[in-house]
């Protein structure tokens, strides 16, 4: 049975919830705002809030200085198609693991999780030396695969949380009927696992749509993406933070936006299996 | 088409095809590694000059942090990666990895280029066995920048070669409120904090090791470094000084919150543009301060242009490299932009042109506090390194950093002068040891 909740306790609930919520937003509130002053204004002290000439020409400096649409393009390609083969692997393997378990499945999935503990660095040259021999460095191919290995056992895990909330019986009940693997995983569970598996995509489009270390170390000019864009603008000798910030909130609105669309799917997405 | 008018256009064209010459005979694509400042923004801008002249070879440029462009670029050339076919180094690489063998020679650049043009100091600090490995495109030295209304207001008169103690007396004297009397680097780094004190260590007769490769920080002339610093920044410096770097510091100057600034001389145009500066007509210039030593405080520093040794586009790349640092380049960017914005600290000529003298107030200053910097002989007494702010070792970078660390928790008030100096020794020590010194 639901809790009693008092109006008290709501306003203090929401209140606090609120208040998280804005400390948690305003980092990117700053760098918006900051998008929209003179450079001088920006390094105010004490910082101007919203009292200030309102001006695009960061924007302005910014589209003409750099080819914005070159690095979108390069950032969806990466996020999106280290997704997409992320997904052809981590669905198999979560089916495997949450419907026919062996001993060391659950030794796996440990292990897998353990690579994430991994600091990037250290295995940065031996991937650097790899992607000289291959000819891979400054290709999208190259990235895409890298950020998908590295997103992999977050996705398996994700998926597996989620298959195991699927009873075993559903599938059982398929291969009484005549179902074979690819048409149990294809027509069964994918559709009953889609919210979960939605939540997944999200997740790990802005995951590797954020990735800042692998990208800005293995592209140079043709397959830099928007991590990349935002670190140009970055300046030893002079001021750039609103110039940085107008980058980087150019950089953060498609992930933002997507955010914001799919929120009712991420949510549930990510509470599925939650709670028992 | 008759005849006679086809064979018109035919050797029309073949004189056209000899007299472009050499031009037209490279292309290809060069993938340029820069930093964002603005006079490496201005040249992104222009190529289109280098295009008309060489049509065939496509630039791309790859503007990186500092520190990612360091990174980036070693790890690059240290695994002949091939990823860059010029980039954007500085004085403390180019000796190192000249000597490695890492950096394609500059000494086949056409006479026209005029390498005699280059400022001696600055020539000298990209030279390894007289071998010039990289094209200087912009130079700069250290230099106080002060308020001459604050200043005036005082009752001083600042000499164009001021010693630390007048330095200190006029920081004390300019004070007052929110006005700070002097701006100084506090932020750990090798290329922040740890370049204004080395370069200040040289004018109090101290420095990094002697010629035994042994650490110095035991000696007097380290601790009267650091006490100095210490104590004029914690009673005429700004609060939170060990956070502060250029671009802190040069924000401080602009909103007039500072007496004086000592710090980059490309920091000059910055402080003196209206647009940005709310003091831009109340700055004057002298050289760094000294101890009457012999050296001063002051430091050199040249981005410069460098062909990796795995590049497969060398032809193209020094083609670029001549284009972008040569007397040519400057003039076109005079031409489009005046001339108060042409990079800086690199050649003779410009200093000797009237037009560039009586547009930028700081060109005299600027001039002679680069040909006041001795790389070879930076120090008072005599040292195994070559560097004015650095010491041209690859582990400089790494134990440096570390050592300005531990002088800005001296400066943010977390240990004494004497503790700081102690562990600066011990950790210089190890690290030297471990490198096999």
């Amino acid at each position: 049975m639901a809790r009693a909740v008092t109006t008290q306790r709501k306003i203090i609930n929401t209140t606090f919830a609120w208040m998280v919520g804005l400390l948690i937003f305003f980092p990117i509130m700053w760098t918006i705002l900051t998008s929209f002053k003179t450079e001088a204004t920006a390094i105010a002290d004490p910082p101007v809030w919203f009292f200030f000439d309102w001006t695009l020409d960061n924007y302005r400096v910014v589209q003409e200085r750099s080819d914005y649409s070159r690095f979108l393009w390069n950032s969806i390609i990466i996020a999106g198609g280290s997704t997409f083969m992320g997904l052809l692997i981590a669905i198999p393997a979560a089916w495997s693991m949450a419907f026919v378990p062996s001993k060391r499945t659950k030794d796996i999935l440990l292990w897998m999780l353990s690579t994430k503990m991994l600091p990037a660095v250290g295995v940065l040259y031996p991937i650097y030396l790899i992607f000289i021999r291959f000819g891979l460095l400054d290709t999208r191919i190259g990235l895409t695969v890298v950020l998908m290995f590295i997103n992999l056992p977050i996705m398996v895990w994700m998926l597996y949380t989620y298959f195991k909330e699927i009873p075993g019986e559903i599938l059982e009940a398929a291969r009484m009927d005549g179902a074979g693997l690819r048409e149990e995983i294809l027509y069964v569970l994918t559709p009953m696992a889609l919210p979960g598996i939605a939540s997944t995509v999200l997740l790990n489009v802005i995951l590797a749509w954020n990735e800042a270390f692998w990208t800005l170390n293995l592209t140079a000019a043709k397959a830099a993406p928007l991590t990349a864009f935002i670190a140009s603008y970055s300046s030893p000798e002079g001021l750039f933070y609103a110039k940085l910030s107008a980058a980087s909130t150019m950089a953060i609105a498609p992930i933002l936006i997507l955010g914001w669309f799919s929120q009712k799917q991420l949510v549930r997405g990510l509470t599925f299996g939650a709670v028992k | 088409m008759s005849f006679r008018t086809s064979l018109g256009i035919a050797s029309a064209l073949a004189i056209a095809a000899a007299s472009a010459g050499h031009a037209q005979e490279l292309s290809g694509t060069v993938t340029i590694a820069t930093v964002n400042n603005g006079d490496m923004i201005r040249m992104q801008g222009l190529t289109a000059d280098f295009n008309a002249q060489y049509p065939d070879i496509t630039l791309e440029w790859v503007t990186l942090e500092e520190n990612v462009l360091r990174q980036r670029v070693t790890q690059d050339i240290a695994t002949r990666g091939g990823q860059f076919d010029v980039m954007t180094i500085g004085t403390y690489e180019v000796p190192i990895w000249g000597e490695n063998g890492w950096l394609v020679s500059l000494n086949d650049l056409p006479d026209e280029w005029d390498a005699d043009d280059l400022l001696p100091a600055i020539r000298d600090g990209l030279t390894v066995d007289g071998e010039l490995y990289a094209a200087p495109f912009y130079g700069e030295s250290s230099m106080v920048m002060y308020r001459t209304d604050l200043m005036e207001a005082a009752g001083l008169d600042m000499p164009e070669a001021p010693t630390w103690d007048f330095i200190r007396e006029a920081a004390a004297a300019m004070t007052d409120g929110d006005v700070y009397g002097i701006c100084l680097r506090g932020k750990a780094g090798w290329g922040e904090n740890m370049a204004f004190l080395t370069a200040m260590a040289n004018s109090f007769g101290a420095r990094w090791f002697d010629d035994d490769w042994n650490a110095q920080f035991d000696s007097e002339e380290w601790a009267n470094t650091l006490n100095f610093y210490m104590d004029m920044m914690g009673e005429y410096g700004p609060p939170g000084a060990a956070n502060n770097g250029f671009n802190e510091n040069l924000s401080l100057f602009q909103q007039g919150r500072c007496g004086m600034w000592i710090d980059a001389t490309v920091a000059a145009s910055f402080v003196t543009n209206p647009n940005d500066s709310t003091v831009a007509d109340q700055v004057g210039f002298a050289l760094a301060p000294d101890n009457g030593l012999g050296k001063r405080g002051n430091w050199l520093w040249a981005w410069s242009l460098a062909v990796p040794a795995g590049s497969q586009q060398t032809d193209a790349a020094k083609a670029f490299i001549a284009w972008a640092t040569s007397k040519e380049y400057t003039a076109l960017v005079a031409e489009n932009e005046g001339w108060a914005n042409v990079p800086p600290g690199t050649r003779t000529s410009l200093y000797e042109n009237p037009e560039y003298l009586e547009a930028a107030s700081f060109a005299e200053m600027t001039l002679r506090s680069i040909n006041s910097a001795d790389p070879i002989q930076p120090t008072v007494d005599s040292v195994p390194y070559t560097g004015v702010q650095f010491v041209a070792i690859p582990e400089f970078a790494g134990f440096a950093t570390e050592v300005g660390q531990e002088f800005a928790n001296a400066l943010a008030g977390q240990q004494s002068v004497e503790a700081a100096l102690e562990r600066a020794q011990a950790l210089t020590t190890d690290a030297m040891e471990s490198a096999g010194y």
